[in-house]
């Protein structure tokens, strides 16, 4: 009888955890998806985003993304295979995760203060997707570093051993035996951490500019989808088009997600059979 | 040669994460020191009233609003994910498994300003004819932040339940548990620890989230008296007060930044604590 009523109970709270989910994200389609139309996606935003497009802030958060990933994938990856490969100081290792896990934990507001007191108003360099980029690498560095670190440390010692007893060096060995194998892994981590960077609107709303021209360089000011989905519906400026933009981040969110999971089941299964034969 | 270059370059990157650290600490620091000096640490602390044009810098109402909330939101969230984790892992088949994860990310994944706007549009309209008053009230902010996190508790618990070595379980059904008692007595305890660490991680984010707040919570920046009293957080007050802040009030945010961050240190090192004590 008890266990019987245990079980309702987990049944019940995954399947109110499931109903919430396909409710909201069913809510924001149906309402979203006949806003969405061709002018929608590609035209200029007009009469500050009541009427028009969302084509520079589509633009702003590209560039946002792709600047923000060449920023912190070297880096970031970069950390974890000194960390997990030349790094024999232990105590440095641990200092390190330390720090990085505090750094992921601080409040994107926080580093939101910081891009703008730090990179806009002392390095000067002013209200700019670049700018905003910078701040957004900080904050994915450490989700990158973290992942990183743990899929580098499980990969078989033996593969990395019998590399070595055949002569490679440890760089020759990195690159051709462990970086492969880790690949899979190292992209959920940069996945996650882009994702989020894509989705940060707090961080970066005193820093880009937001503006709503089209950026035409990574110096320009920008707005970022979310943002604008922000200013949109906390300004009551028009709930119809916030409708459209949320569909659209969460299209590009599944679109992301979707496709990367796809690539990496497909490669990692090639390089097991690689392994294998 | 060339590989000493490389060694040498990617330790230079590691100091360079360190550094980051301090110098993000560091400028904070400076920057609040001014209002810590006029104002004085237990008028912030402790003071209830935020006034900035009438030079009351309080932000006690906003700190007792960030746990307020957050402990709600863990409230709700917690049972909730559990549950769905332990659904997942335990209760159901293998194809529905493979199903939940892409599923689980993309939500996780989905931007939290999302989850703010549905609280705007859905839940705000619903508190408002069910309990009048403006609809902007701390039971609608913790629910959007409890939806926020819960994909985040849920992976995390769902990995801590897979990380249940298999010979416990099934040693614990051979001798004849049942499974609701094996996942009571075996699978749970042996999780707990990871799970405890979601929860804090899954907290840090909660007492971090920002605008999705601002778009439900009312704002108001005063000592809420019920769960239906509107409520204003400490990143709220930091990113509604930016934009046009100068001065001491400027400096005042800068404050309220150090608080936020002390808070997060102190989970932070929680949640350390507990890993290198129970853990590995």
């Amino acid at each position: 009888m008890k266990e019987k009523f245990i079980k309702v109970l987990i049944f019940t709270s995954g399947f109110i955890t499931i109903l919430l989910f396909v409710v909201i994200i069913a809510y924001i389609l149906i309402n979203g998806i006949p806003v969405i139309s061709f002018e929608f996606l590609f035209a200029n935003t007009l009469n500050s985003g009541r009427e028009g497009g969302i084509l520079p802030m589509i633009l702003s958060s590209i560039y946002i993304l792709i600047l923000t990933a060449i920023f912190s994938i070297p880096i970031g990856v970069g950390i974890a295979i000194y960390m997990t490969q030349y790094c024999k100081n232990i105590l440095l290792i641990k200092f390190i995760r330390f720090i990085s896990r505090c750094l992921a934990s601080i409040p994107s507001i926080i580093y939101g203060l910081f891009g703008f007191t730090f990179i806009v108003l002392f390095l000067r360099l002013g209200w700019s997707i670049f700018s905003a980029s910078l701040v957004l690498s900080l904050m994915a560095i450490p989700t990158i570093f973290q992942v990183s670190e743990v899929t580098l440390n499980n990969i078989p010692l033996n593969l990395i051993e019998s590399s070595l007893g055949l002569g490679a060096t440890r760089l020759q060995t990195i690159i051709s035996v462990i970086i492969p194998i880790a690949i899979p892994g190292i992209t959920t981590g940069i996945i996650l951490a882009l994702t989020r960077a894509f989705s940060e609107a707090a961080a970066v709303m005193y820093v880009v500019g937001s503006t709503f021209q089209i950026p035409l360089s990574i110096f320009d000011t920008g707005r970022p989808l979310p943002l604008h989905l922000y200013i949109l519906a906390s300004e009551g400026i028009s709930f119809e088009n916030a409708y459209g933009t949320a569909t659209v981040l969460i299209f590009i969110v599944l679109f992301i997600t979707i496709s990367t999971n796809y690539f990496v089941n497909r490669y990692q299964r090639r390089i097991k059979y690689e392994i294998k034969s | 040669m060339n590989e000493a270059i490389v060694e040498k370059g990617l330790f230079l990157l590691s100091i360079f994460s360190i550094l980051i650290f301090l110098l993000i600490i560091i400028f904070i620091i400076l920057e609040s020191f001014p209002a810590f000096q006029h104002i004085g640490i237990s008028n912030i602390l402790f003071g209830i009233n935020w006034a900035p044009d009438n030079g009351f810098y309080g932000i006690l109402p906003m700190i007792l609003g960030s746990i307020i909330v957050t402990v709600f939101a863990l409230l709700i969230a917690i049972p909730l994910s559990i549950g769905c984790a332990i659904y997942i892992e335990e209760f159901s088949q293998n194809h529905i498994k493979t199903l939940f994860k892409p599923i689980i990310q993309t939500l996780a994944g989905i931007p939290s300003i999302v989850y703010g706007f549905f609280g705007l549009m859905v839940l705000v309209p619903i508190s408002r004819d069910f309990f009048g008053g403006s609809g902007f009230t701390i039971l609608v902010a913790s629910m959007v932040l409890a939806i926020m996190i819960l994909p985040t508790i849920i992976s995390l618990s769902q990995d801590a339940i897979n990380s249940v070595p298999s010979e416990y379980v099934e040693s614990s059904l051979a001798l004849g548990s049942t499974h609701i008692q094996t996942i009571k007595n075996i699978i749970l305890p042996k999780a707990s620890l990871k799970i405890t660490t979601a929860i804090i991680l899954a907290m840090g984010r909660a007492i971090g989230e920002t605008l999705a707040i601002i778009m439900v919570a009312g704002n108001v920046a005063e000592i809420p008296t019920s769960i239906l009293s509107p409520v204003r957080t400490l990143t709220s007050n930091i990113a509604l007060e930016m934009g046009y802040a100068i001065d001491i009030h400027y400096n005042s945010l800068f404050a309220t930044a150090v608080v936020l961050f002390s808070i997060i240190m102190v989970l932070m090192i929680i949640s350390n604590v507990i890993e290198h004590k129970w853990g590995c």
